[in-house]
This record gives C-alpha cells, sequence and structure tokens, in this order.
C-alpha cells in the first residue's frame, strides 16, 4: 500500500518566531563567558554570571538557566524536509502511541554536534547529508561504494514504529522509513569471514561542532554481530515521520536495532566493514564496565547509572510516571539469538 | 550600621531566588520543560540547590579576603534557600520520577553511585536547616559549630553527585568543582597562614 504520509501537522511556529542564527549564536558565546567567569572561580562573578544570564535568556540546555527550555523554537523546520514519495506500511508498533514529531526531533543524543539533547537539532544546521555515500569494505568480494539514492533502491522502503530505549533510561516510539539491513548485507557480497560489521560514522569538523571536542573517540563506530546485523527487525532509517531523516537524528542513513539501546544506532554511517573480530565500539572504549558490545536492552543488567528495570516514556507528561523496560525491548522474537549466551556477562 | 545594607541584600537574594522556582512554574504552565520534563526539573532544582550552597560557602571567603564581615549575616538566608532547592530537588525524585515507588527508590538508591551520594547530602542539610534559628544556635553552642562544618562534606559530595552523574562530558560539573575548590582552597590558605605566623 503507498501511502500519502501527511500525518503529522504543519509546524505551527511561524518563521518570525524563530530565532536568527546569528542572534542565539551570539547569546551563546555570552554563555560561554559567563561560563569562564564561574571557572575563574570569582565568586562575585558568578554570581552576576548566573543574574545576567537571566537577562540573557538563553539555556544550556539542561534547564539551569533562564530562558526557553526548548530547542523547538530555534531551529527545527527552519528547513523544509523533502517527503519520501513512496514507502510501505507495516504492522510493527501500529498499537503504539507515537512520540511527537517535535521531541524525536529536539531530544537528541548526537555527540558529534554537542552533548546536551539540544545541542543536535540546534547545531546542525551546517551539515550537508547530500550528496552522500557509503563505502563498503573488509571482508567482500569487492569493495564498493554505494550512493545514498542507490542504497535507497536496494529493497521497497517501509515504514516501521519502534519503541527506542536510551540507556539513559528514557523512551521513545518513532515512525521511521527505511529498508532491512540485510538488503544492503547481501548487495555487499560479505565473504565467509565475515562475522561481524562495523559501522563508522561521519566525523566532519568543519560542519559538526562536538568532534573538536575529545568527549569520545572520533569517528563513532558501532557494530553488529552478522545474524543479528541481517536480523528482519535490523533497519537502515533514511526517514521519520514519512521525511528524509533530519541531521540530528542521522542523516542520510542511520542504523536502528530496536532490541538494543540507542547508542547501537550509528548516524550519518560514512563506512560499513565487514569484519572476522567483534569490533571496538566507542561507548565500550569509553566505558567497558558500562556499555557492552551488545547492548540489548535487558530490565535485569543494572548500569551503574541508569536504572535499567523501567523507564520514562518522552512526552507522556510531567506525572507520568515510569513504565517498566521489558526484555530484547519487547522484541522477544530475537532472543533465539541469545541462546546459551551469559547476558549478565555479555551485556 | 550595617542593617541597611544587610537588609537591601537580603531583598535581592529574595528576589533572585524565587526566579527558578517561577521559571519553572512558568515553562510547566506553557509546556515547554523540554521533551524529559522530569529530568529537566530534576537538573533545574539541583542545580540551583548546587548554587545556593556554593554561594552560602562564599560569605566566609569574602570574609577572609576584603576583611568585611557583615555579609556573614547573609549566610544562613542562602543555605536555607540551598535546602528549598534540595527539597523540591528529592521530591521531583521521588515524586514525578518514581512516583513514591518505594522499592525501586531504595533499588535505585543502593545501585547506584551518584544516587548513593546525593542523597547523603541531602540527609546532612536536613540537621543543618532545622539548627538554623537563633534559639538552636545559643543551645547548641560549640557544637553548631562543629555540627555545620558538615556543610563542608555536603558540598564535596554534592560536586560528586554532579560528576558521577553525568555520562561523559563533565565540563558543567568541572566548572562547579572549581568553584569548590577555589572556596575551600582560600579557608585552607589562610588557615595555614594563622598557623604559621603562631609557630
Amino acid at each position: 500500500m503507498i501511502l500519502d504520509n501527511n500525518k503529522r501537522n504543519p509546524s505551527n511556529i511561524v518563521s518570525s518566531e524563530i530565532t536568527p542564527r546569528e542572534v542565539f549564536e551570539n547569546r551563546r558565546q555570552f554563555i560561554k563567558a559567563a561560563g569562564f567567569g564561574l571557572a575563574a572561580g570569582a565568586l562575585s562573578t558568578s554570581f552576576l554570571a548566573q543574574a545576567a544570564t537571566v537577562v540573557g535568556g538563553e539555556t544550556k540546555g539542561d534547564g539551569v538557566l533562564i530562558g526557553r527550555a526548548n530547542a523547538k523554537n530555534q531551529t527545527t523546520k527552519a528547513t523544509k524536509l523533502e517527503k519520501i514519495p513512496a514507502y510501505k506500511k507495516t504492522n510493527y508498533g501500529s498499537d503504539e502511541k507515537l512520540t511527537s514529531y517535535e521531541d524525536v526531533t529536539t531530544y537528541n543524543n548526537f555527540y558529534e554536534f554537542g552533548t546536551s539533547k539540544s545541542d543536535p537539532a540546534i547545531h546542525s544546521t551546517l551539515f550537508k547529508p547530500r550528496p552522500w555515500s557509503i563505502s563498503i569494505e573488509g571482508e567482500v568480494k569487492k569493495a564498493k561504494t554505494i550512493s545514498i539514492e542507490d542504497l535507497m533502491k536496494l529493497a521497497p522502503l517501509e515504514e516501521r514504529i519502534y519503541r527506542m530505549r536510551c540507556v539513559e533510561g528514557w523512551s521513545m516510539v518513532i515512525p521511521w522509513v527505511g529498508l532491512p539491513l540485510a538488503s544492503l548485507v547481501k548487495w555487499a557480497e560479505p565473504t565467509g569471514n565475515a562475522k561481524y560489521i562495523e559501522f563508522v560514522t561521519a566525523n566532519d569538523p568543519k560542519t559538526m561542532d562536538g568532534v573538536r571536542v575529545p568527549v569520545l573517540d572520533w569517528p563513532y563506530v558501532e557494530g553488529l554481530r552478522m545474524d543479528e546485523a541481517t536480523h528482519p527487525l535490523t533497519l537502515l532509517a533514511v526517514g521519520l515521520y514519512g521525511e528524509v531523516l533530519p541531521n540530528q537524528n542521522g542523516a542520510p542513513v542511520r542504523l536502528v536495532v530496536p532490541w538494543k539501546y540507542g547508542f547501537k544506532g550509528a548516524k550519518s554511517i560514512v563506512k560499513i566493514r565487514f569484519v572476522e573480530k567483534m569490533p571496538l565500539t566507542t561507548w565500550v572504549k569509553a566505558g567497558p564496565s558500562e556499555y557492552g558490545f551488545y547492548a540489548n536492552v535487558n530490565p535485569l543488567v543494572e548500569h551503574p547509572r541508569w536504572t535499567q528495570s523501567s523507564e520514562k516514556r518522552i512526552g507522556a507528561g510531567l506525572f507520568a510516571g515510569r513504565i517498566k523496560t521489558k526484555m530484547f525491548n519487547g522484541y522477544d522474537e530475537v532472543g533465539q539469538m541469545y541462546a546459551g549466551l551469559d547476558l549478565r556477562k555479555n551485556f | 550600621m550595617y542593617a541597611q545594607r544587610i537588609f537591601y541584600a537580603k531583598c535581592v537574594i529574595w528576589a533572585l531566588a524565587c526566579m527558578p522556582i517561577i521559571r519553572l512554574i512558568w515553562l510547566g504552565v506553557n509546556d515547554d520543560l523540554t521533551a524529559n520534563p522530569v529530568e529537566f526539573v530534576e537538573r533545574s532544582t539541583g542545580t540551583w540547590a548546587l548554587i545556593f550552597l556554593l554561594l552560602s560557602l562564599s560569605m566566609t571567603p569574602i570574609r577572609l579576603l576584603t576583611k568585611q564581615v557583615w555579609q556573614i549575616q547573609l549566610r544562613r538566608l542562602l543555605g536555607l534557600w540551598m535546602f528549598f532547592y534540595a527539597c523540591l530537588h528529592i521530591t521531583t525524585y521521588v515524586w514525578l520520577d518514581y512516583s513514591f515507588v518505594w522499592s525501586d527508590i531504595a533499588k535505585d538508591i543502593i545501585k547506584h553511585p551518584y544516587v548513593i551520594v546525593g542523597f547523603i547530602a541531602f540527609l546532612l542539610t536536613i540537621p543543618l536547616a532545622a539548627t538554623s534559628n537563633a534559639a538552636m544556635i545559643k543551645r547548641l553552642k560549640t557544637k553548631w559549630k562543629l555540627l555545620h562544618k558538615a556543610v563542608y562534606l555536603i558540598s564535596i559530595l554534592a560536586i560528586l553527585h554532579f560528576w558521577w552523574l553525568v555520562k561523559k562530558d563533565v565540563t558543567e560539573p568541572f566548572y562547579y568543582a572549581s568553584v569548590l575548590v577555589v572556596l575551600l582552597g582560600i579557608r585552607v590558605y589562610f588557615y595555614l597562614k594563622k598557623v604559621n605566623n603562631q609557630v
């Protein structure tokens, strides 16, 4: 079934409400200055900085300072995104209540654009998701490159409504548009030695503010075991809500593995390597005691920071409380892949 | 002779201290508390508790550096505002985050180091707030001074709470930690100077 996908209400933000880029960048400069005031430890300065920031009316994103809390009025819809002309609807998640487009696109973990949740929406405007191609390397019959346009023709695009559970204890329900990763794997013609796939993502200091800071070991690398990669649930997403992916959500193509924590979903993929050994992924490198290669959603394995037995659903409101987290994020069909594997050790 | 100055300073503190809570209510009414409103309120109240804690800790360094003493009388007010935001912080946690599900709260506190230190810090603020009135100061005499030294421990635990909460980018807790280091450092410097002079 081909759908017209205009489900979302047209944006109700008039252009005059959108803060011009220079204005908020100036504000951010000011905030930085205020921050250094604090760091200098000059007491009166720190106090004045706080007070002055009140006047400045900008927020750093984590709810400290006075001003608008959301990134929404600053960027979303500053540029109009292209609609994806045709895709199949599927039954995945048809009983779920979707997280709003606004929440999906303004509350993001995409450290290449900054570490606060509102940063990616604000700081990804310079990023150019087209033209784009992915280089296929490693244990394949022949190394090759595929353009985003050709990638989107490898299989019929389909909409999959998936739950996304972040390791930080929150979750969303997102209508992705994409194609099974399996179709790309087939096209790539991996050799018998290919046991894992490594995903390398964009790392451009010119358009990605965050990679100038060594918060993580750039470029961001993720990986999957071959059976996980070819599982029918595993998706290469090229769009959401019927439109091409916004930059802050990993344009032009990202990985979506709904039974794993969100950080497994490598964004803005530039290279796919077929390898024999388990790839050393970015978060495993950053904190091997906290993040595992598998990173399957598992309410029984605690994280040193966040409760994993329950989660907050984004958009549910201030008084909604928490919901129970399900094993494999409720995607029980993947369980058989891990038969015999100690999921406490291989978290 | 400083009565008027103190009065005005207290007015300023009250006005500034009310702003974060008014702002949260305003943002809440306008449905503008970001996609994750509970986290936003938790972060905001926690940060303001920390800011007031650092402000209350800065009165003594000001005395040591400037020889001014009048501002010491602002310390209690700043400390009580810290307690106010700390109470809002923990209320948000217990109510909005965990909906009073005590078993989950207990598990969260025991299993997560950043929650443990934050929780201990909050517990330690209770006796300080409770003994902050003039009657208690009189009654406890020298013990009062000793008891209120707990604020140093509270401040270190509060910084740890923030630091351990952060996934990777510790810039923000680093700023606050730097301020605390300076505030405690000034005390240590003057203490050592005094000790040296006596020798």
